[in-house]
């Protein structure tokens, strides 16, 4: 949480006058990763930005594109690219996104950032670690996966459980093998499988029924749709593992990035500034509030 | 040679036209002076220049949904109680421009060099004192500062007025926040019906007044001004038991209650726009037809708005029942983990300003009710 | 820009008093601007000059109320690309709707010398109800910077920033006291749409609802608080059924109102 502060801080310190004033960076490339989702590589423009700028996985970034307002995006990339690339999985939905999606490589947004509170990936060294995630869920936790893939030996049995609608809907599908080289067990699955589909086929939660968890020492990550979080909270407190050991990554209305404009509040937390990743201790008062 | 005994915190007695030199004297040191004025039925803050600008002799008659200026057959210039406007409009402005960013190849920002405007506010309660220091926390927090609203709040001049006649839709007792000002103030008066007691807060209050024909404030005036207050905190027309607030609110998310209210809230933003804490905001681009330059606004926002808790699928907060849960749960409730204060200071206003007339005051009642059945 | 990448646009008139199409022509040096922009192929109020369809925008102002225009908007939707119905006519009917809550035959007859050469639909009624609107403007008349809006988030592929929030909004964020509160008049402004900018309430009247009703609009609590300040019997019906009143929340406020009312009178206390 503190060196999440600091971090923030740096990019306020850049513009203390200015507010919501970004800094400008460059599409360097564009990864198409399914129909309606693709992977935009950002490099600020400016050695002194790039050099200030540096995140933690799950944290997330606010891109600006003028006239269309502002949008808030998972940092989907390793903390560790050299190239200082700033990776972000978009998925072409709303007004900023879609056009987003009409930009090309070698042109600029506006990005603020980074923002929030990331995976807790020191706090749960030496736990088995279970990242569950369904669609585009996955692009926040990817900077964990690199992280771990960089320090696998602090972590007992990793597995990812990741699910998607359909097979074409799957992200990061060429990385899989390159995971499971480094002894994670990664189990896919999807809702609807099609003629190209020899795998699993189910929801993402069901996975609690094929496999033993050992609660005093798991740690779960989650991310995904708000349903499939439910279930996964749900069969997870089932099997005992303890709340403050499962680490919840929430979506509500992003807009200032600095718990100020007050959109995104959840009971009293401001999920951009507090959040996004909440330990399900923090949650459970508010969690299953309707409308809350 | 009076002015050696003038002290910050000590008081003296002012005649009333002397105020007058005072305002004059804020404008030449570069102040706009704004303070109460009457307008369409209502009562603005807006520009004064003189005693004669203030709403003399007029009060305000406040229930839930209703507000009637009334001639009282008093001389005084401070006794109305305050309409639907607060001091936030000119720390917070409803709509202030963050930049313009010009597409030219790239786009680059223009931000907008005009310093902060310096504002003497004339006429604050202590609850809306209370309500600027709420506010603080949230825009000047130690790890955000919001630019706007603090470089305005470096600007202030604050002469507080201590309150004699509360309202019926008042409950400052309740909240601690009033009748009298403690705290947060250049100079506070208090009307007396011939002279203003002025306590000073401040050295540039303090130097102001050194220049003013003023005696010293007797034991009489004191004691008048004091029985006065106590007086008014026994006037006060409403009341909230906060004894176990937040729990009430955050323990209670699935009443009865909220159904009901719900029904009657017309989910209108009165209640937040009119509060003088309340700190949303928005912000919306506006360009030119081909979109080459942009002009990005910060304008108030309101949890009674749809687009307020809108995600991607849709609101997060449907029904109006939701969003009244959600104003008030915060206001009364999580706002203190937040900032470490409730976000009430009982002044009213969104009791007398709602047009359904739902009163908060009786919403936490009842809800205490249900609870305890 | 070409002029051959210039969007076209046609704006059509239908039954209206063609003050939406009099708000285009009032954009003054913006209207210079939006001509450089587009390509203003049909816009008869404007210029004879006339370019054949189709059109990438159509913008029509008006209600349907004779056959003849329900055939006619069924050929425009038929050339255009994108459709905007321009002002409360075309999204709610608009004030000639008011003949929709009597009979169309009777009021005909008592207007007209010669009704038989008239030839008319029950109901005036809003463009959608005819074809698929893809953005609606309302307003009586539209706000043309509204309408400018539109049309840059259009050429700029963009979701128009058209409020969504209620008319008590634009009144507080300009400072005017709420003429309900503090006069006890007469406003639908907390269940109006905003866009206007808060007018009426500005200069000392409540808002009669001519941007239609807010997405969320609560009547039914709004209509017990406006009875209560009634200054004369229906007073609050009357409000609803006015140029917004054939929209269907305020239509059904309205229509409860009323059965209220006759209930009342039938069952004297």
């Amino acid at each position: 949480m503190t060196t999440t502060a600091i971090h923030s801080a740096a990019h306020r310190a850049a513009h203390p006058e200015r507010l919501l004033e970004p800094d400008w960076a460059e599409i360097t490339a564009i990864t198409p990763e399914t129909e309606d989702i693709s992977t935009f590589w950002l490099r600020f423009d400016g050695a002194a930005v790039q050099e200030r700028y540096r995140y933690q996985p799950g944290q997330f970034n606010m891109l600006y594109l003028p006239g269309y307002g502002e949008a808030a995006i998972s940092i989907s990339s390793d903390p560790h690219n050299p190239q200082r690339l700033v990776g972000h999985t978009i998925r072409f939905v709303g007004n900023v996104t879609r056009a987003i999606s009409r930009l090309k490589a070698g042109d600029r947004l506006g990005m603020r950032g980074p923002f929030g509170v990331p995976w807790p990936m020191h706090a749960i060294e030496g736990k088995d670690v279970v990242i569950a995630s369904g669609g585009i869920g996955l692009a926040p936790l990817r900077p964990a996966i690199y992280h771990i893939l960089h320090n696998r030996e602090r972590y007992s049995k990793v597995i990812l459980v990741y699910g998607a609608r359909t097979p074409r809907d799957l992200l990061y599908s060429n990385e899989y093998d390159s995971w499971r080289k480094a002894d994670i067990d990664v189990q896919i699955t999807v809702d609807r499988a099609d003629e190209t589909w020899s795998g699993r086929v189910g929801v993402v939660p069901m996975w609690f029924y094929h496999f033993r968890v050992d609660p005093r020492k798991t740690a779960l990550l989650t991310c995904g749709p708000e349903i499939m979080i439910r279930f996964v909270v749900f069969e997870a407190l089932a099997r005992r593992i303890p709340t403050d050991q499962i680490y919840v990554s929430l979506e509500r209305n992003m807009k200032c990035g600095q718990g100020a404009c007050g959109h995104c509040q959840l009971g009293p937390y401001f999920i951009c500034k507090d959040g996004p990743v909440f330990p399900f201790s923090a949650l459970e008062r508010y969690f299953n509030v309707e409308e809350f | 040679m009076i002015e050696r005994h003038l002290a910050i915190d000590s008081a003296v007695s002012l005649p009333k036209n002397e105020l007058d030199a005072v305002l004059s004297d804020l404008r030449q040191h570069g102040y706009q002076t704004v303070g109460p004025r009457l307008k369409d039925e209502g009562l603005v803050y807006a520009g004064i220049e003189t005693l004669d600008d203030l709403p003399r002799g007029v009060i305000s008659e406040q229930a839930a949904g209703t507000f009637r200026l009334v001639q009282a057959g008093q001389e005084r210039y401070f006794d109305i109680i305050p309409g639907g406007q607060s001091w936030k409009q000119f720390l917070f402005p409803p709509r202030v421009t963050l930049f313009t960013a010009r597409k030219n190849g790239h786009w680059r920002i223009e931000s907008d060099g005009e310093p902060a405007p310096r504002y003497a506010l004339i006429g604050v309660r202590a609850c809306e004192l209370a309500a600027i220091e709420i506010q603080d926390r949230a825009f000047m927090r130690a790890d955000y500062c919001d630019p706007i609203y603090s470089a305005r709040h470096r600007n202030l001049f604050i002469v507080a007025v201590n309150c004699l006649q509360p309202a019926g839709t008042c409950f400052c007792v309740s909240m601690g926040t009033g009748p009298r000002a403690e705290r947060g103030y250049d100079l506070c008066l208090t009307e007396l019906d011939d002279v203003f007691l002025v306590e000073i807060g401040s050295e540039l209050g303090r130097s102001l007044l050194a220049k003013r024909s003023f005696e010293p404030a007797s034991a009489f005036l004191q004691n008048a001004a004091n029985q006065g207050l106590e007086q008014a905190a026994q006037q006060m027309g409403r009341r909230l038991d906060t004894s176990d607030l937040p729990d009430l609110l955050t323990k209670n998310l699935e009443a009865e209650r909220w159904e009901q209210v719900g029904k009657r809230c017309l989910s209108c933003a009165n209640c937040t726009l009119v509060c003088p804490t309340c700190f949303c905001w928005d912000t919306t681009d506006h360009t030119d037809l081909l979109g080459k330059i942009t002009r990005r606004e910060r304008v108030w926002d309101s949890c009674f708005n749809p687009s307020y808790s809108y995600v991607a699928g849709g609101n997060t907060r449907q029904a109006i029942r939701s969003r009244y849960r959600q104003w008030l749960t915060h206001k009364l409730g999580t706002w203190k983990e937040q900032y470490g204060t409730p976000g009430c200071v009982g002044c009213g206003r969104c009791i007398t300003w709602c047009p359904a007339g739902i009163d908060l005051t009786e919403e936490i009642a009842a809800l205490r009710e249900e609870v305890k059945a | 820009m070409s002029d051959s990448i210039k969007p076209s646009v046609a704006v059509y008139k239908f039954s209206s008093c063609d003050g939406c199409q009099l708000s285009l022509l009032n954009l003054e040096d913006d209207l210079l601007d939006l001509a450089g922009a587009v390509d203003i192929a049909y816009f008869l109020e404007a210029t004879r000059a006339v370019k054949p369809g189709p059109y990438e925008v159509a913008m029509v102002e008006g209600s349907v109320t004779t056959p003849h225009e329900a055939e006619r908007i069924r050929q425009i939707r038929s050339e255009a690309r994108f459709l905007i119905a321009l002002g409360t006519c075309a999204t709610a009917g608009g004030i000639q709707a008011l003949r929709n809550f009597g009979n169309a035959d009777e009021l005909a007859r008592m207007v007209y010398p010669h009704p038989e050469y008239l030839e008319y639909l029950d109901k005036s009624t809003a463009i959608a109800e005819h074809v698929k609107v893809d953005l609606e403007i309302w307003g009586c008349p539209v706000n043309k910077h509204l309408v400018l809006e539109c049309t840059a988030a259009l050429l700029q592929k963009r979701k128009p920033n058209l409020p969504q929030y209620t008319l008590c909004m634009e009144c507080k964020l300009r400072g005017t006291t709420c003429v309900t509160v503090a006069q006890g008049m007469p406003c639908l402004g907390p269940a109006v749409q905003a866009g206007c900018g808060a007018i009426c309430p500005a200069n000392g009247r409540g808002c009669y609802g001519c941007f239609g009703p807010v997405a969320y609009a609560n009547t039914e609590s709004l209509t017990t608080t406006l009875r209560a300040l009634d200054r004369y019997a229906g007073e609050t019906a009357l409000l609803l059924r006015n140029i917004s009143g054939y929209a269907p929340a305020f239509r059904k406020a309205a229509e409860t109102l009323f059965s209220a009312e006759v209930t009342s009178h039938k069952d004297p206390q």
